[in-house]
């Protein structure tokens, strides 16, 4: 199949690409040595032929969890053999090695690992982190239970001190307080990071953390006092053995609590931890990490429909001529440009949030909190915004490409099943929303009361202004640039502040006819999310518009300008509501706008397999029949079908078995 | 025993929850018969889906084989025929998951296309399952443009046979039901050549498989198409032709014949081919796409009142999910939607029986009505479900994900619904074809279906509201979905005619227009939609609150519609903005007083444990006792995986430290 011939469509596609693909993908990389040096890790992994094996959408859930288990072991021995450690590479090298999927030491080494560095004492360190690098202790973070998720402070589980023994007992009290999903606690882990209330000298201290050996070293068999399995089938995630775990008054020693913060003394005393922001630091790291596999998810969804659909020919557009690329037709793209540009949108939030978490951790050591909410706020909020987006325009892919999207060798529902669990995990994305409403409207009050507030909630200032001048906003409605992507930030500045505005006052007006301030926040909730959105938004279209002026080479300025065009534009078509009710834009401007929508894509048509080529995925990364860069898709969906298990016999055993005996008795 | 948080939701609904069973099931004796077939199904161990979501690929497709086996006898025994009541239950009562639907396929193409001939050669012989047919339209290069079809069938006059071909790899018939694995025959679509001429596409009744061995048959390449989102238990297939020969009777021949010296003969309407189609894409409404999001809308909706999570007012006991106004934003409007709906397709049936009936009687004037209603629908029901279905998985959290809630099976089914027997996108273009003919007609004064007469009516104004509780009035909101369908049809034809008046080419400016065609179109089943629900409301009786509730309910569709879409109706000042902060509030209004009847409204559709197979959403709320119990039944717990002592103990064992 390598040596086939690049499909001729795709090939004019390429050759007709008004600049070179690339440099974005240096742009993307965050710099040319680093693609080079991505691409160098990505061919260590590729010809491996340790890392060779059946194609997994032929495998049983077992076989599949068996080959990434076979995997990760390779991969950790890999990784220090070829003397890896940058955080990028290695995440680079895992992905490689797992083609974007979960795999089952991810807690280990995603959690637990780190968890151990940043709160256990330094003789915990000596107990627990080199065992667990040499992965003799396989751990997991057991969080979540059956009966809580998000909400942490409604866990169940209990940690009870008994100085008698200098020991926590350590039980599941109800159904709900089992511990369930954590990933790789069903099979693999022997040890987990068990988050409990704690409770000592008859008083419940909170959630704290406690190390807890879960199976017998050597035996691997579950420890008395101990119930671990695996929780069953879910959408997607095979590969993981997310699992339950109940413990009925498992004991632990006192020294197995991660103290380096919060302690137990040896009688029972309980000293309190310093800071409690210190927790937000994490969560904004790994919310982060969302947000850039929002851009990663949907880059490579849309890389698979836009070669599809140029290699796809169907129908007919003018009587009596060749069937047309079904990317010609206006309706396709439609489908898939908003997204294209939705996925080089979120890769720069991406980018933005990594890059500002980076500066202020740096901070945080030397003491300053002082940008956290605002951070926490933001990328709270957008993780729900791009997760939701990017779940969405996964799908939208995969219905573009007809029935073959269906398949599983169209790779487009692994992407989703992979997927679509960040829309839940590491906070359900309707709390995140309103999180982010909850400092938007905190700032919104500071700014009534007279205060200034700074950062990406600046835009609430002016709004004290338009209170003097109250024609301020209809006075700005002419001045909205359609073709001018600073002026359309602008444009969703304005929309966010009304949003804002509107909620809080929609709260204010609930707060003074009810006495209960949760009942008033619940009941201005959907305002309260739409004003999040609406931020969002705005942020997204901001920072996609200033990376513009940073894009040196001019071809890739002016395709990324007409992408961020569409983005922009595309978003006020589907939210026109809010800008005519805001009077932020006339009817005549909104014909306009989708207008200009529809010229963008017939403009961004001829760059589009090169737009997405500059993702820069490896086939074998892609795990696409459909989106193979030769395009020889037709062929190569037969050779996938004839390795189908299916198709292991001409004759199923199913015909012996119960077609035959029917056919003689009817 | 029932969990108290659910038995509480159903002490005072305010309506007869049995009542409203009856009027969806279209009366007590609909409702009983169902029950009974329900039930006998249900209690035959063999038609059992417990171990549905841990068997693999060909697990499933074995049980689907086995349990169309068991039917047959199962029908027999008790006396359930093909024409009965209990017929249209069975399904539903499946589940579908079962093989030989295709089969029926098979057997409903001849007795459409088929001359009386062949009717009485094929139909006896695929009743008594002699043989197992399927149905091969679709290939890897096509799917919804059938002409585009590549395989041929060329006529060889002396042999007087069909010499059928897939020239090329594209060519390669690919998805069709049952023919991967089980078919014997099918009814292959190929482009008939005579003489060297192409007469278009026709189908050919062809033998695959061995009636004695089920081997392939000469000049016969099939087999499964490989894994897929869902429908794991039907095995898709492909299928290649090498001069396969089979006899000139083997084309279905009732409109168009090849003549023993190659003369084609074109006889009778064609038309009534189309009515197929159409009528396969009403009844998938009811059974793929309604169906499955009420069970969503159960599962989901007795959940989150089973859930608790988070305070409310400190010191109070943790809140149920469905107190939270985002929770019942997400899902009340689909448990609206259900209803809106299950009372749309109580009027298309209806509008199909009609028109099946005029159809008989060789009267085709009701049919490009009939065929743009189907499309718009289809595509707009299938769509809307799929989004709902989605929803309410991501409303049940984490568990929504674990296939023991029985979620995602719904929604990967349900989503392929978008694509089979028309994709979306290009049925809504066909329903805007009718749109806008008629309105260019209708705009000339002459006479159009009664569906689209109000697109003469155009009433230039404004929305007369003047408080929210006006948009708690049907003529309100019924006029402003007319006035939006309207603006976007006439706005579009406008557009056309302009580009067409400027030079552009008809076809170009259609491709240019499409966008805002698709609009039109699903603005025009939106209208219809709302107006029907109001319509039917009216006609309720009014004993047992059932009117009142209903009447919530419609509002509820109706003012989620304009508040999902603020633009289209803010668009040319139809609805002010002030108006629209008046839809907003009454909207987030009526999310409050549907909450308390939410559970009662799902408990309605009547659907029993088995048939959700749910751990979330069963009838008692046990919901965490039973995902814990379940997740034990997995193969997972039950089976030692290699995986530790090839992988996991030298990995344990410090192999590593050597490092």
């Amino acid at each position: 199949a390598a040596a086939m011939a690049m499909n001729a469509d795709l090939r004019r596609e390429r050759a007709a690409a008004t600049f070179q693909p690339e440099l974005l993908t240096h742009i993307l990389d965050g710099g040319a040595e680093r693609t080079r040096r991505r691409k160098e890790i990505e061919a260590l992994v590729v010809n491996d032929p340790d890392f060779q094996h059946e194609d997994l959408n032929f495998l049983s859930r077992s076989q599949r969890y068996e080959q990434a288990i076979r995997k990760s072991s390779l991969m950790v021995m890999k990784l220090r053999e070829y003397g890896i450690a940058d955080p990028d590479e290695i995440y680079w090298f895992k992905s490689f090695v797992h083609r974007g999927r979960p795999e089952p030491l991810d807690l280990h080494l995603g959690m637990f690992l780190p968890t151990l560095l940043t709160q256990a004492t330094p003789e915990q360190q000596d107990r627990f982190f080199m065992p667990a690098w040499n992965l003799e202790i396989i751990g997991t973070y057991a969080q979540t239970e059956m009966g809580h998720g998000t909400h942490l402070r409604g866990l169940e589980t209990t940690a009870t001190y008994d100085p008698a023994t200098q020991e926590f007992i350590l039980n599941s009290p109800t159904v709900t307080s089992i511990k369930w999903w954590p990933g790789g606690l069903g099979k693999t882990s022997n040890h987990a990071i068990v988050l409990a209330q704690l409770y000592t000298q008859g008083q419940c201290k909170g959630l704290h953390a406690f190390i807890v050996p879960i199976r017998q070293l050597g035996t691997h068999e579950p420890l008395p006092g101990i119930t671990v399995g695996d929780i069953g089938p879910k959408f997607g995630y095979d590969e993981m053995d997310n699992g339950y775990l109940k413990m009925d008054n498992f004991r632990i020693p006192r020294e197995n609590m991660l103290m380096k913060y919060a302690q137990v003394e040896p009688d029972g005393t309980y000293v309190k931890p310093l800071s409690d922001k210190l927790t937000y630091g994490t969560m904004v790291f790994i919310r982060s990490l969302i947000v850039g596999d929002s851009a990663r998810s949907l880059s490579r969804a849309c890389t698979i429909a836009i070669r599809y659909s140029a290699v796809r020919h169907q129908s007919e557009l003018k009587p009596g001529e060749p069937e047309p690329q079904i990317l010609d037709y206006q309706t396709q793209q439609y489908k898939l440009f908003p997204l294209l540009a939705t996925a080089y949108a979120f890769h720069f939030v991406g980018a933005y949030i990594k890059d500002t978490y980076r500066r202020i951790s740096g901070d945080i050591n030397e003491g300053d909190l002082s940008e956290l909410p605002e951070l926490h706020a933001l990328t709270a909020g957008l993780k729900a915004f791009t997760s939701w987006t990017a779940n969405a325009g996964i799908e939208e892919c995969r219905m573009a490409c007809g029935g073959h999207g269906y398949s599983r060798c169209s790779g487009i529902p692994d992407i989703y099943v992979t997927f679509t669990p960040s829309c839940t995990y590491e906070g359900e994305n309707t709390v995140m929303m309103l999180q982010t409403a909850r400092f938007l409207v905190k700032s919104y009050t500071q700014v009534s009361s007279g205060q200034r507030v700074t950062g990406t909630v600046s835009y609430l200032n002016d709004l004290s202004r338009q209170r003097i001048q109250p024609q301020h906003v209809a006075a700005r409605t002419v001045t909205v640039r359609i073709n001018d992507p600073a002026s359309l930030v602008e444009a969703y500045k304005a929309r966010a502040a009304r949003l804002v505005e509107a909620a809080a006052k929609n709260l204010q007006a609930e707060l003074n006819h009810r006495k209960s301030k949760e009942d008033a926040w619940n009941r201005t909730s959907v305002d309260l999310v739409r004003a999040s959105e609406a931020h969002c938004h705005y942020v997204v279209v901001k920072l996609f518009t200033a990376k513009l002026s940073e894009i040196g080479n001019a071809a890739v300025r002016a395709v990324m300008t007409e992408l961020c065009l569409l983005y922009a534009l595309y978003g006020i078509s589907k939210n026109t509501g809010d800008f005519l009710q805001a009077g932020i834009l006339t009817n005549a401007q909104i014909i306009q706008v989708n207008q200009h929508v529809k010229e963008l894509l017939a403009i961004i048509r001829p760059n589009a397999v090169a737009l997405v080529d500059a993702f820069d995925f490896h086939d074998v990364h892609l795990g696409s029949v459909l989106g193979r860069y030769d395009g020889n898709v037709y062929e190569n969906m037969f050779e996938w079908a004839k390795k189908s298990p299916l198709n292991k016999t001409d004759v199923h055993e199913s015909f012996h078995k119960h077609l035959k005996p029917m056919q003689a008795k009817l | 025993s029932v969990n108290p948080d659910l038995a509480s939701e159903r002490q005072t609904p305010s309506f007869s929850v049995e009542k409203l069973t009856f009027r969806l099931d279209g009366g007590a004796e609909h409702t009983r018969i169902r029950r009974a077939v329900v039930e006998a199904i249900e209690r035959d161990p063999e038609f059992s889906r417990e171990n549905q979501y841990f068997q693999s690929q060909n697990e499933r497709y074995e049980a689907a084989v086995r349990k169309a086996v068991h039917l047959q006898k199962q029908m027999q025994e008790m006396g359930w025929t093909e024409s009965g009541p209990e017929f249209k239950y069975i399904y539903r009562a499946l589940s579908g998951d079962v093989a030989f639907l295709l089969h029926r396929i098979f057997m409903r193409s001849i007795s459409v296309l088929g001359s009386d001939k062949q009717i009485a050669k094929w139909i006896p012989l695929a009743t008594q399952f002699q043989l197992i047919g399927s149905y091969a339209q679709t290939e890897l290069g096509h799917g919804t443009y059938l002409q585009g079809l590549e395989t041929t069938a060329v006529f060889d006059i002396t042999t007087q046979e069909f010499i059928l071909n897939t020239p090329k790899i594209s060519a390669m018939k690919w998805w069709p039901g049952d023919m991967g694995r089980s078919a014997t025959h099918t009814v292959v679509f190929a482009q008939l050549y005579v003489h060297g001429k192409c007469y278009g596409v026709h189908p050919f009744i062809v033998q695959i498989r061995s009636l004695k061995d089920h081997s392939l048959c000469p000049g016969i390449t099939a087999g499964d198409i490989g894994p897929k989102m869902n429908f794991e238990h039907v095995d898709n297939g492909y299928l290649m032709l090498q001069n396969v020969r089979v006899p000139r009777e083997n084309m279905l021949n009732k409109f168009c014949e090849v003549q023993p010296d190659g003369t084609y003969v074109r006889q009778g309407s064609q038309k009534i081919n189309y009515f197929t189609m159409t009528t396969v894409r009403i009844s998938l409404i009811a059974d793929e796409a309604i169906i499955p999001l009420k069970k969503a809308c159960t599962i989901a909706i007795r959940y989150s009142v089973v859930r608790r999570q988070s305070k409310l007012k400190p010191g109070e006991q943790e809140v149920k999910i469905l107190d939270y106004q985002t929770q019942q934003e997400k899902l009340l409007p689909p448990l609206a939607a259900a209803y809106a709906f299950h009372f749309l397709n109580d009027y298309l049936q209806e509008l199909f029986d009609k028109g099946y009936r005029e159809i008989q009687r060789k009267n085709f004037d009701t049919l490009p009505e009939l065929h743009a209603f189907s499309s718009g629908f289809k595509a707009v029901v299938t769509q809307y479900c799929t989004s709902a279905v989605e929803i309410c998985l991501r409303a049940c959290g984490g568990h929504g994900y674990s296939l023991l809630s029985g979620l995602p099976s719904l929604y990967t089914k349900i989503l392929a619904s978008c694509i089979y027997e028309g994709e979306n996108t290009i049925l809504l273009l066909q329903t805007a074809r009718f749109l806008i003919k008629c309105f260019m007609a209708a705009s000339a004064g002459q006479p159009v279906p009664p569906s689209v007469t109000y697109l003469a009516a155009v009433k230039p104004g404004k929305c007369p509201a003047k408080n929210k509780s006006d948009f708690l009035s049907p003529d309100i909101y019924t006029e402003a979905y007319q006035h939006m369908a309207v603006r976007l049809t006439s706005s579009t034809a406008a557009k056309l005619q302009d580009l067409i008046q400027s030079g552009v080419k008809k076809h170009d400016a259609w491709n240019q227009c499409t966008v805002q065609l698709v609009q039109a179109a699903k603005a025009h089943c939106h209208y219809i939609t709302v107006k029907n629900f109001a319509e039917t409301v009216e006609k309720l009786e009014t004993k047992a609150g059932i009117q009142k509730i209903m009447k919530h309910l419609c509002d509820l569709f109706a003012l989620h519609g304009i508040f999902s879409n603020t633009g289209v109706f803010l668009h040319d000042g139809y609805i002010s903005g002030a108006q629209m902060d008046m839809v907003t509030a009454s909207y987030l209004d009526l999310l409050a007083v549907i909450r308390k009847d939410a559970v009662p409204l799902v408990d309605a559709f009547d659907f029993t444990d088995k048939s959700l197979n749910s751990a979330l959403g069963s009838y008692d709320g046990q919901v965490y006792q039973r995902l814990y119990e379940w997740a034990q039944k997995s193969p997972t717990n039950k089976q030692m995986s290699p995986a530790y002592e090839r992988y996991l103990k030298p990995l344990l064992h410090n192999t590593l430290s050597k490092l």
